[in-house]
């Protein structure tokens, strides 16, 4: 029986839970910004507008059919050697009822649709410069709608990932603090699947010679977009510890350092490797080093201790550069806001790490399962999806398009019209 | 290939799935997942392998 004090708690951790979630749209806008900024000048305002309409979508269709298969309150199950599997949530569609759902179930409703958003927007900077707007506006609604939603009922609403613990002994079952897997893993792992199906810039690889150089177009977006994206990071990880680890309120602190910490660490590992690298510091690469740094805090900040967050952030941040560099060089992957290095790896190191530094006996055995989900599930099945969307909806703008820029091709106007645009030729 | 890649991938997700029904003890059973890892690894191996075969066609 809870006593008036339990509820005084709940409530305050409610109330807490609210007010950070008010602040994680800032997260959004930070990546937003980075990608505008990472793309080219005539495509910005088509990158800008495309973060707002995928932000449209993913509410909508979450709200609308997500949140039914993402949420706790009925759950399709099946039973193998004698263990439950929850595999998909069977709540009302359109949200019926809400407003008479416990405070903590409405709080996890606004929490997934400013999670599915900001995963929304990774394969949209990864695809920038050539996907266009009507497909990356399908490509966030197929995840609002139903990708994203089996991914946050496994973990979050009380999946077989969630369970692991309860079922085979291993920890507290597979944990993500505030979407290291639900939002970042899956969406590079959509990132990827956009870069592969909607091939390189024109230009990007030519077919003799190395790589072109296509560097963003505003180092001051993407530098800004970080610090924005920081105050958003904290109120996700904060909030996240709250909604799904029922984390106390006194310990938000240690998550919200960790955050810093991970950030920060990867941000100076990230500048000395360029600096070292390349005579002088990369703004872009110094800003791809950061996200990644958050990217790793948001799968463990309020699971470990401020030294390993460190850790995790400093070995994140000299890996990617490199990784950048290797998957641009080697692996022909034209990823202009290095969505796969940042979110897709940097995600999946966070994951892991989750798992090595956790005190549980069994956890990184239930880090590792959950991984293995999203590499053996949901990377699959979003790169089919999005292969079958790319057949109904080209996900690719005309050539023609392309050479004029985004924003004249489909707006009818750019982002900067007393500007003189650069033309391919001039990367040459 | 691509797509040969991708479906070795869904095996090794079921590979560590097995391994946590059919096996009690925790080594053996974090080997198997271990192992599942790996062969999705593989599967991704093949599928970053098929499109650097294809990129010489689609290069814009």
């Amino acid at each position: 029986m809870m006593t008036s004090s339990d509820h005084g708690a709940s409530g305050l951790a409610a109330a807490m839970t609210f007010a950070l979630l008010l602040l994680a749209p800032l997260a959004i806008a930070g990546l937003a910004l980075v990608n505008a900024g990472l793309g080219r000048s005539r495509s910005a305002a088509q990158a800008l507008l495309g973060s707002l309409a995928m932000m449209a979508a993913t509410f909508i269709a979450f709200a609308g059919v997500g949140a039914c298969f993402a949420g706790p309150g009925g759950s399709a199950v099946f039973t193998i050697a004698g263990k439950n599997w929850n595999w998909l949530g069977t709540g009302p569609v359109l949200l019926v009822h809400l407003d008479k759902s416990p405070i903590e179930a409405q709080l996890a409703v606004l929490f997934n649709c400013l999670a599915v958003a900001l995963a929304a927007l990774i394969p949209w900077g990864a695809g920038a410069d050539r996907v266009r707007l009507v497909a990356g506006w399908l490509i966030a609604a197929l995840l609002g709608a139903f990708v994203f939603p089996l991914l946050a009922h496994w973990v979050w609403g009380g999946g077989w990932l969630a369970q692991l613990g309860s079922n085979f002994g291993l920890g507290d079952g597979f944990l993500d603090n505030a979407g290291g897997a639900t939002v970042h893993v899956l969406g590079g792992a959509c990132a990827l699947a956009v870069v592969w199906i909607a091939g390189p810039r024109r230009g990007k690889f030519p077919k003799e010679g190395l790589a072109t150089a296509m560097p963003g177009h505003n180092a001051a977006y993407v530098l800004a977009g970080c610090m924005i994206a920081l105050v958003g990071w904290l109120a996700f990880n904060c909030a996240g510890a709250l909604l799904w680890l029922h984390a106390e309120p006194v310990s938000l602190v240690v998550t919200a350092i960790n955050t810093l910490l991970a950030a920060g660490g990867a941000l100076g590992a990230t500048l000395v490797v360029t600096w070292v690298r390349f005579g002088k510091p990369d703004a872009s690469l110094c800003a791809n080093g950061w996200l990644a740094g958050l990217v790793t805090s948001s799968a463990c900040a309020a699971l470990l201790p401020p030294v390993a967050a460190l850790f995790t952030g400093i070995v994140m941040g000299i890996a990617t550069p490199l990784l950048v560099e290797f998957l641009e060089l080697a692996l022909s992957i034209d990823d202009p806001s290095g969505a796969v290095t940042v979110h897709f790896v940097g995600g999946l190191w966070g994951l892991v790490t989750a798992g090595v530094f956790a005190p549980q006996k069994g956890q990184l055995l239930a880090q590792l399962v959950g991984i293995a989900a999203l590499l053996g599930v949901f990377l699959p099945v979003v790169y089919l999806l999005l292969k079958v969307l790319d057949r109904i909806v080209p996900l690719r703008v005309d050539p023609d398009g392309e050479r004029i820029g985004m924003d004249l091709h489909e707006l009818g106007g750019g982002a900067y019209p007393e500007f003189v645009i650069h033309r391919d030729e001039s990367y040459r | 290939m691509k797509y040969a890649g991708l479906l070795v991938m869904p095996t090794g997700f079921f590979l560590a799935i097995a391994a946590l029904i059919l096996f009690p003890d925790p080594a053996r059973r974090g080997l198997f997942v271990v192992c599942g890892l790996l062969v999705q690894v593989l599967g991704l191996v093949v599928t970053v392998r098929g499109h650097l075969l294809n990129r010489g066609e689609t290069r814009p």
